[in-house]
């Protein structure tokens, strides 16, 4: 039995890893679409990927030790989180070691080495960067912590996979405060994701860059881990998101088979496929925010987050 | 309680997660700065009160409240945000936004105004009888909301906005408390809305005739030393 779960871990994790970018270039063609461009092929960022792997990696003479490791951090980070996170099933020996707290932790940790690294080589840009990831970071944090009580308020749990079961177990309870936290959510993925209302993910304009600027010195091989991991972050919040607000077709705790497998994945590809569509929606429809308007942005999320909490206590159903 | 219907668990969930709706589209109000947006959501807040007040006719059995939901729908999704938008029109302020607010600082003003809101009703909805009685705490807040907007707000209009808000909370909160008000007032508070409207349309081309804009700080100079 324990082998089963355990090759479940394992086939979640590969799966995280592989369709990550694809869940990228698959937001990358709607938007294209959107806004009437011709669009790159879903695969592109494979391609990318590929490309890079087969470079020659160039490292700047005063890049220290801590910038070598950092894209294996970023990358080792963002797969424990993938296995931390009932993206499939939520029988997972991985996600009993970690509740949301620490997951938004490992984040943090991300966060801090790769604005390290971009300090590391002593360019403007790189602590440019780092100094604006780290004021998003901060203002975004406590969002979607409140976001997480949220959940956890309803169903007694920070484990993201009891969330998954507890919501299972009585799924006809339409509770007012998930809408606050679900817009509060979506608010922090666009900004803690470089999409578009904070930072746009395909811009390299040097003054309105956030996520770029702190990638500037890396090439090659590194270039491609980063890439990947933040592909991989995104996935992840998608999958956070998708466990907080609509748990249908994720394999719940005692169901075993290959069927209910089959279906957890089927029902995520559904899930990634729309949510993508919607992203792009968002991110077509919205401007860019001044730098200066971002603390406004996150502050509205950390808001509508508290006052999902409130509206719990006030409305209660159970 | 002569209130239990088969339907009532359902109906009384969908009640509470349009009565967040409304709590939210205050929210979003306050965090504007241009008029047509708030003209859009002025007229989504009309669409959930006459949605909710068909629910509560539905799940309560009373039909005077199927005639103020429409009403509600015919007056505040309708006529009054096409009037406001041929206003602003007529005034050439589509493009008008509030630039000296700060939405942080009201926005947090606003979560503490929720729950002083909250804290009021909490006595009060001890005593109705009615299932919507736990909303009337966002009843509350929607007014005190729509009252933080029309204050930080210098646009004519927008307060306008404002004013209408309220009368929206106000009208919420008659009909999670006493399954609201009797038709006659209903048809009243209805006709005074229309015509106050009409009449602060008047006054937006007098003020801008008088100073150039819609700015109402410039009222302030009005006043004799």
């Amino acid at each position: 039995m324990r082998g089963i779960t355990f090759i479940r871990q394992f086939g979640e994790v590969i799966l995280a890893i592989a369709i990550a970018p694809l869940f990228a270039g698959w937001i990358a063609q709607c938007r294209a679409w959107m806004q009437s461009r011709s669009a790159p092929l879903v695969t592109q960022p494979y391609r990318m990927l590929r490309k890079l792997f087969s470079k020659d990696a160039a490292l700047a003479e005063t890049a220290s030790p801590l910038f070598r490791i950092t894209p294996y951090v970023l990358f080792g980070t963002m797969v424990l989180a993938a296995a931390i996170i009932p993206s499939l099933a939520t029988d997972l020996p991985f996600a009993r070691a970690a509740d949301a707290i620490a997951l938004i932790g490992l984040f943090a940790t991300a966060r801090v080495f790769l604005s390290l690294a971009a300090m590391d080589i002593g360019t403007g840009f790189g602590s440019m960067g780092a100094r604006r990831e780290m004021m998003i970071g901060f203002l975004a944090e406590p969002a979607l912590l409140m976001v997480l009580f949220n959940a956890s308020l309803l169903y007694g749990s920070t484990a993201l996979p009891s969330l998954v079961d507890g919501y299972r177990a009585h799924p006809t309870i339409i509770d007012p405060s998930v809408i606050f936290a679900a817009v509060a959510f979506v608010m922090v993925l666009l900004a803690e994701n470089a999409r578009i209302p904070i930072d746009n993910p395909a811009t390299h304009l040097e003054l309105t860059m956030i996520h770029e600027a702190m990638l500037l010195e890396y090439s090659a091989r590194h270039l491609a881990l980063v890439e990947w991991a933040s592909y991989l972050k995104l996935f992840n919040y998608a999958c956070i998101g998708f466990a907080l607000f609509v748990p249908w077709g994720i394999a719940i705790h005692g169901s075993d088979g290959g069927g209910v497998l089959a279906l957890s994945i089927v029902a995520l590809l559904g899930k990634l496929v729309v949510a993508g569509s919607a992203l792009a929606l968002i991110e077509t429809l919205s401007a860019k925010l001044r730098i200066f308007r971002a603390p406004e942005f996150l502050a509205m999320a950390f808001l509508l987050a508290v006052l999902g909490l409130l509206v719990h206590l006030l409305l209660g159903v159970r | 309680m002569h209130l239990l219907h088969p339907f009532t668990v359902p109906v009384i969930n969908v009640l509470n997660l349009l009565a967040a709706c409304l709590l939210l589209l205050s929210f979003a109000m306050l965090s504007r700065r241009r008029t047509q947006r708030l003209i859009t959501l002025f007229a989504w807040q009309g669409g959930i009160l006459c949605l909710s007040t068909s629910l509560v006719a539905y799940s309560s059995g009373l039909h005077e409240l199927y005639y103020s939901a429409a009403l509600t729908l015919l007056l505040k999704v309708i006529t009054l945000p096409l009037i406001l938008r041929r206003l602003i029109y007529r005034l050439g302020a589509e493009w008008d936004s509030e630039t000296m607010v700060n939405i942080p600082v009201t926005m947090l003003a606003g979560l503490m105004l929720v729950i002083f809101a909250f804290g009021l009703a909490q006595p009060i909805s001890m005593m109705a009888t009615t299932i919507t009685r736990n909303m009337l705490g966002i009843a509350l807040a929607v007014i005190l909301l729509s009252f933080l907007m029309m204050i930080t707000r210098r646009k004519a209009v927008t307060q306008v906005i404002g004013f209408l808000a309220m009368e929206n909370g106000l009208f919420f909160a008659a009909t999670s408390a006493t399954y609201g008000m009797p038709m006659v007032i209903e048809l009243g508070i209805a006709l005074d809305v229309l015509v106050g409207v009409f009449i602060l349309g008047l006054f937006f081309f007098q003020i801008r005739e008088q100073f150039e804009s819609l700015d109402l700080r410039n009222m302030e100079n009005l006043k004799e030393e």
